[in-house]
Formats: structure tokens, sequence, C-alpha cells
């Protein structure tokens, strides 16, 4: 039995549950100067801390090495550029290198699964907009896609799709669909009827109403979407790793080969590397939304 | 169906001729409302107003005004009567100035034009026209969070004025406003009445904005909506602010509050 089974739930985590409609407002609270960093600071050093008391403390000697102090993951997985196989009685070997171009094949497979994600849900979500019968007819399978564990469509994305890049770009659509719809439905259908009216009034097509009023008036909520989804398409292409095995590897399996021979350090470091991407991608799409809306929409801390 | 036919003649096109008009800007003949709920909202409303001509109606919350409007819009449909109106030619200004917050005020006073397919060419002109007339001119590249209520409704404003309408429609589009604001833009509003000499129909809760800015007042009663009196104002244009606190506007003002309070019973 491998002693990884509890980090190995990993694996088994149903990602992103945190899709509820616009959870993250797409355009913050201007900053404060520095004083925002102190609250993230603290959490931070209390992390690292802990990390280090696990290490010291927790651990018997026999299994200190299965929680490598934060140095060392630094300096093996990000500080060391190749740790070719065999050096040191490595199996895997590792480096910063190896896990660059993990992350970089991985990037592959959560841009082009977001990608795909936005241009189904946002062609969803319009078609939503104007008929409630395709609303009715499709919102509760999205529902279900998205409450059901990934873990449980293995088999059949497998049969159908192969065990290598598609079915891992097939998890991260899956994973990241259902909050763009969600919030860009929410989106399409909040404008005031006022609005329409005036539009009504002017002979404007439905088209028309999309694209001059409902498009515009939705961008704050589709960027809310596009950011969790963003966030999420990293989680599927890590997890899509776990399940599908076969071509260039990711990050997500070699965090997973790192935890079969032991190579807590590379492991970490591939975690936290892939943290990294998550955090990035989100924080990018919070930049980006802000930039296209914030010249004119009226946050709720204004 | 018969109520919804346009004007037989465009008095759009009509040129200051002095030639007697065909029809009337905008007529209501024996008009009644039903909502398909039953709600009984207008009950034969006979009414015409002309270009040069300011109609303000006053009347009990929930009486059908602003039904009334709607239906001359051709938001709604009255279920008997006629309603005689060129509806390609209605400013309507709602008391929301319903600007889109994503453009900026020149660009939100485009939009009424470039949804009747004006080109960009022959519509900057108007625009700038519609922001002068209007104030706004120095603040087109604001967008309306940037705006007090009173600008907003001065864009909103100029977004109906930019077709240059025959027919003015404003829904208690002052409602929102603070006093002074209000009078301001009273002031505004007649000039501009002066200048484009349209056809206005007005909607109020204010006895005085209605008798400062009208032509004609008529009261309403409570639900179905009927028209149970009507004045002629003998004021003449240009008004100045003054003319508020003179004893015949008090007179007037008197004897419409009166008819109000009778309505409510
Ligand atoms: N779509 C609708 N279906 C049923 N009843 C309606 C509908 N729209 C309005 N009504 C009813 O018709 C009546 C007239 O409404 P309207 O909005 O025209 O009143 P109003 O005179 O403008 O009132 P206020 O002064 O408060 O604006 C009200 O009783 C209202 O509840
Ligand atoms: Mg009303």
């Amino acid at each position: 039995m491998s002693v990884f089974d509890e980090s190995g739930a990993v694996a088994h985590v149903s990602p992103g549950r945190s899709t509820d409609v616009a959870v993250v407002p797409p355009v913050g609270p201007p900053g404060e100067g520095m004083r925002r960093f102190v609250g993230p600071g603290v959490v931070f050093a209390l992390f690292v801390g802990f990390w280090y008391f696990t290490h010291h403390v927790l651990m018997s000697d026999a299994r200190k090495f299965l929680v490598p102090p934060p140095h060392h993951v630094l300096n093996d997985a990000f500080f060391t550029w190749d740790i070719p196989r065999g050096t040191g009685g490595s199996r895997t070997g590792g480096g910063l290198s190896r896990n660059l171009e993990g992350l970089w094949s991985s990037t592959q497979v959560a841009a082009l699964g977001l990608l795909i994600a936005i241009l189904i849900g946002l062609a969803l979500a319009t078609a939503m907009s104007q008929a409630k019968w395709v609303e009715n007819a499709f919102y509760p399978f999205l529902v279900a896609l998205q409450a059901m564990p990934i873990l449980a469509f293995v088999p059949l994305i497998g049969a159908l799709f192969g065990f290598d890049f598609w079915s891992r770009v097939l998890v991260c659509i899956m994973i990241a669909l259902f909050p763009i719809v969600a919030n860009t439905l929410f989106g399409l259908i909040s404008v005031e009827r006022g609005y329409h009216e005036l539009m009504n009034l002017h002979g404007a097509s439905r088209w028309t109403k999309l694209r001059k009023l409902q498009y515009p008036a939705a961008m704050p909520s589709i960027f809310t979407g596009l950011q969790i989804s963003a966030g999420l398409s990293v989680v599927g292409a890590v997890v899509g790793d776990f399940f599908f095995r076969q071509g260039e590897p990711g990050i997500g399996r070699l965090i997973n080969t790192y935890q079969n021979s032991n190579e807590t350090e590379q492991m970490y470091g591939a975690v936290i590397m892939s943290a990294l991407l998550g955090i990035a991608v989100f924080l990018g799409f919070g930049i980006l939304g802000r930039r296209v809306v914030s010249h004119w929409h009226e946050t709720r801390n204004a | 169906m018969s109520g919804d036919q346009p004007l037989p003649v465009d008095a759009s096109a009509a040129p200051d001729t002095g030639a007697a008009p065909v029809g009337h800007a905008l007529e209501f003949s024996n008009l009644s409302m039903v909502f398909p709920d039953g709600t009984h909202a207008l009950d034969d409303i006979s009414l015409s107003v002309d270009r040069g001509e300011f109609v303000t109606l006053v009347g009990p919350s929930g009486c059908g005004k602003s039904t009334l409007l709607r239906i001359a819009s051709g938001l709604e449909h009255h279920t008997a009567g006629e309603c005689r109106v060129d509806r390609d030619s209605i400013g309507y200004v709602f008391q929301d100035a319903t600007l889109f917050p994503w453009r900026t005020v020149r660009r939100n006073v485009e939009l009424i034009a470039e949804l009747h397919g004006v080109d960009a060419k022959s519509m900057a002109p108007k625009v700038d026209e519609s922001l002068e007339l209007v104030g706004l001119k120095e603040h087109e590249t604001k967008y309306p969070k940037q705006l007090s209520g009173g600008m907003k409704m001065r864009a909103s404003l100029a977004r109906s004025l930019v077709l240059q309408p025959d027919v003015f429609l404003f829904d208690e589009p002052f409602g929102a406003l603070d006093e002074i604001s209000r009078e301001r833009l009273n002031d505004e509003l007649l000039a501009l009445f002066k200048a484009k000499d349209f056809a206005g129909l007005f909607i109020t809760h204010s006895i005085a904005e209605a008798v400062f800015l009208s032509t004609r007042v008529l009261v309403m009663s409570a639900r179905p909506g009927r028209i149970i009196a009507d004045y002629d104002v003998p004021f003449a244009y240009p008004r100045e602010h003054d003319i508020r606190y003179d004893a015949a506007f008090a007179e007037l003002s008197g004897k419409i509050s009166h008819d109000l309070r009778g309505a409510h019973e």
C-alpha cells in the first residue's frame, strides 16, 4: 500500500465546487497600497511555519522524507535546472526544466479546454437566453455534469476518446463549462426591462439587442465566469493527467510519478507549480475583466 | 389593426407651409384598455395633441397614465378605440434615464440614431446639436456613472432628441430629481419645446410642474382612468421661473389640486 494514499486524494477531489454565480466580483475594490498584502502574507507565513513544524515535530524520523522542508523543495524543484535520471539514486530525475515541460504541456491542455468551454458556453448561454425551452432542456444536464465527480466519467471518456491529449482536454471542458454558462446566462437575462423596451421601441431585432445591449451588460458576469473557469481548467488539466496517462506527460502525471517513486521534493515542487499556474490564470483573467469593464462598471464597493 | 395606422400624412416631412394639418400628431379616440388579467386600466380616452402643444396628464397613482403612453409608443396594445400616431417619430423619455453604462454620454446619444440605421457621417452633427441643446457637450466623453441624476436625465433627453421626433412622450422624467434640478430641467425642457415645436405628452405628479410646462393640463380619475378635467394654461411662452408665484398660477394649481383630491376618492 502506498504511503501516499491520503495525499493521493488530490485525484479524487471533485474540483471546483465553488462555482456559484457571481462569487467573485469581477472588479475588486481599488488597492489600498501595501496593506492588502498584509493578510495573505501573514497566512502564508503561518502556512510555511506549519510546514516546518510538521517536518521537524510531527513526523517521526522514518517518515520525515514524506514532508521535506520547504527550502529543500525550492532547491531541488525550482533552483536546480535538471536532475538527470539516476542522479543520487533518483529513479525519475527532476528539476525545474522537467517540471516546466510538464507544466507547459498541461497549460496547453488547459488553454485548449478553456477555449472550447468558452465557445460552447457562450453559445449555449446565448441559446438559453433566447428560448426558455432551450434553458429547460439543457440546464439539468449541466447541473448533473457539474455535480458528478470526473472520476465517474473516466471509463466512458477513455473508451470514446482514448487515454491521451484529447481526453485530458475534454476533462477541462467538462469542468470549466458550467461557470461560464451559468454566469453568462445570468448576465444576459438580468438586463432590466426598461432597456429592452427602449430597444424594442426603436425596432431592434433580437440579434441587435444581444449585440448592443445584452452582451455588453453581461460582461461583468461573463468575466466572473471566465475567471472561475480559467482556474478550474488548470485543475482539470492536472486531474485529467492522473486518469489519462498516454502521450506527453503533463504536470499532473509528473506529480503522480514522483509520488510513486517517493521523490517528495519534486512532487511538492510540481504541486506548487500547478498551483501557481492556477493562481496566475485566475489573477490574469481578473485583471483582464477589470480592464474591460472597470471604466463603466459600478462596483458594489464603489 | 386599424388603431395602429400611422398618420395618413407624414408630419415629419410636412414643410412649414402653414397648410392645415390633415391629422393630429397624436390622437386617441374612445380608447380603452383592459389587461389580459382583467385590470381595466383606461376607459374611453379621447385626446389629441398637435405640434406646438404640450399636454400634461395628472392623476392618482395606478390610474393608467403610463399605460396610455405605452400604448401610444406601441409597447402595449389597447383593447378598444383608436390610437393614431407616427410610430417612427416618437421620442419616449422614461423616469429612469436607461443610459447604457458602458457607453459614454456621446455614444448613448448615438444609440437611437444607430438603431435607425443613420450612418456615422450624418449622425455627428445631429448628436452635436442634441448634446448642445441639453448642455452636455463638454461632458460627452463621460460615462453615466460619472454623472449626476440631472445630467443623466439630460443625456436621456438628448438621446431622444437626435432623430427630431414630432411627438415626445415623457413619463415622469424628473420624478427622481431634487426640486432645484427639476425646476432647472423644466426651464430647459420649455426651451427645447419652443425650439423644436414638437407635440408633447407629459406625465407628472407635480402640479406646479404640470402648470409650468403645459399648454393644457388633463386630470384623470382613479382606475379605470378617464379624463375628468381639462384646463388650458393661459400663460404665454417663454415662461419665466417666477410665474410659479403668480396669483393666476396659484389659482389654476388650486383647481387642479381640488380635482385630483376628488379623483382619489
Ligand atoms: N401588464 C399589466 N398587466 C396587468 N395590469 C397592469 C399591467 N401594467 C399595469 N397594470 C395595471 O394598470 C394600472 C395602470 O398602471 P399604470 O402604470 O399605467 O399607472 P400610472 O397611472 O402610470 O401610475 P403611477 O402614477 O404610479 O405611475 C395599474 O393598476 C397597474 O397595476
Ligand atoms: Mg406610471
